[in-house]
């Protein structure tokens, strides 16, 4: 059995798996800290593309826009390779967080834009007859109903965002990935390879099943 | 300027629309006055420039007990002095009836959840729905809803109450409901603004009608003049065609 020895072999799998595991831990890590930065980023975005001046609502369109047609590769080897030219240096793990960041921030900004403009006038107006000032209105009206509208898709970006880690290989971040490649090298066998693909499957498919069921319950829920 | 609420020179264009044209209105300090006329008239544009829901820019001008509503920081004062009751009702969905009232006295007014909380219970009993205060507003009718409506408007103990056609989208056997409530409102000191198709609540509980056609004041006068004796033709024609059917 020539093809589970080399994909599937146990004791490659075995000997690789602390490797993997390391690799995982740094993926979870600079997943999550990405995540959370893009969401503040995009909320923030966000809310200047629909309130803010007239040329901030433009600037920060042109943004979204621009970091949503941008390959995150490019963006990755930009920030790494060309960014130190102009004196601007950080490590890979930084260089790797501002990209995931920066894009998944367009994304969710979009996001946001569209939960909160779902959101009927009336809810506004009541708030603002009430004598609510804006922020108050966002937070204690508008974005807790939003948050119901835009969990699904939000979670879908981040489940992207945590599958756009793997690209941080290319500036040798130990991500699962980049570990799952050594240890491959070292092994001279790829099952690593497939050890980290099922990995990454049982990681994320619960999330995957997670938006799924929560599509199904907003939708059911609301009409 | 000798109204609580006085207006003057107001217009208003969407676009190449006029929909208001130089009004002027004083109203007094707990009058109650019954805005009617056709759709499209300017009267739901009216009130809703009294909170500047509608901004509108001099020389046009709106002065609310002294202060002129203009967009600053004095916007929001006027505003937790002005309630408002929309058509609509525009309840807080995510918040139970209990807390769509507390809201902005916790906010706006600075109140603990203790007290704002009591007097949401005062309130709620007030417009005859104590028992629904825990429910959330999708499971009461409009009748209810439209009552939470105005009891939250009335937990900022405002000064003037806007009601911008409290019961066009109820069902006809929950009208009756809100009326009551409307009614019981009215000679409390609190100015009452109103604009309404059910004449026969304008005829009963206002002080002063205002009939107002194509962003004009056509006319206005006690409920008395207006639906008994009214002048002008469009008055003539409009009561004719709303109230012989």
């Amino acid at each position: 059995m020539e093809l589970i020895d080399t994909f599937f072999n146990a004791e490659v799998l075995r000997r690789s798996f602390p490797m993997l595991v390391k690799g995982l831990w740094v993926t979870i890590k600079l997943g999550l800290v990405s995540i959370i930065a893009g969401l503040a980023l995009g909320l923030a975005l966000a809310l200047l593309r629909l309130y803010g001046k007239r040329p901030v609502q433009f600037v920060t369109s042109v943004y979204i826009d621009i970091f949503r047609s941008l390959p995150l590769l490019v963006l990755l080897i930009i920030i790494y390779y060309a960014l130190p030219f102009v004196g601007i240096r950080m490590s890979g793990f930084w260089s790797a967080m501002c990209a995931l960041t920066m894009v998944s921030g367009a994304y969710s900004a979009e996001i946001f834009r569209a939960g909160i403009q779902a959101i009927p006038k009336g809810q506004f107006e009541a708030s603002q007859a009430l004598g609510l000032n804006y922020r108050q209105m966002m937070f204690d009206v508008v974005l807790p109903q939003a948050v119901k509208i835009v969990i699904p898709p939000l979670t879908n970006n981040s489940i992207n965002v945590i599958k756009d880690t793997a690209l941080a290989s290319v500036v040798a971040i130990p991500d699962l990935l980049k570990q799952a490649t050594q240890a491959q090298a070292l092994a001279a066998n790829p099952s690593p390879l497939i050890g980290a693909a099922i990995i990454y499957i049982l990681f994320l498919w619960p999330l995957v099943a997670a938006v799924s069921r929560m599509e199904r319950h907003f939708g059911a829920g609301e009409h | 300027m000798d109204g609580f609420v006085s207006i003057r020179n107001l217009d208003k264009f969407y676009g190449g629309f006029h929909a208001l044209k130089g009004i002027n209105l004083d109203v007094a300090e707990g009058e109650v006055v019954c805005v009617v006329g056709p759709s499209g008239s300017g009267k739901s544009t009216l009130i809703r420039c009294i909170n500047h829901l509608e901004s509108f820019t001099k020389p046009s001008e709106i002065v609310v007990d002294g202060t002129a509503v203009a967009p600053g920081k004095s916007l929001s004062t006027i505003r937790a002095e002005v309630g408002m009751v929309f058509q609509s009702f525009n309840l807080f969905p995510h918040l139970s009836v209990r807390r769509n009232v507390m809201l902005a006295p916790m906010r706006v007014r600075g109140r603990s959840a203790k007290e704002a909380g009591e007097q949401a219970d005062a309130l709620l009993k007030r417009v005859g729905i104590a028992e629904q205060a825990g429910k959330f507003p999708k499971h009461l009718s409009g009748g209810q809803q439209q009552r939470v409506a105005i009891a939250r408007a009335l937990a900022m103990e405002p000064r003037v109450l806007l009601f911008d056609e409290p019961t066009s989208a109820l069902d006809p056997e929950m009208v009756g409901e809100v009326l009551d409530v409307m009614k019981s409102l009215a000679g409390t000191g609190v100015t009452m603004i109103v604009v309404t198709h059910e004449m026969g609540f304008a005829r009963q509980v206002a002080d002063r009608v205002i009939f107002m056609d194509s962003g004009e004041i056509i006319e206005t006068g006690t409920p008395e003049d207006i639906f008994s004796n009214p002048k002008e033709a469009r008055t003539q024609n409009f009561l004719g065609a709303v109230l012989n059917h």
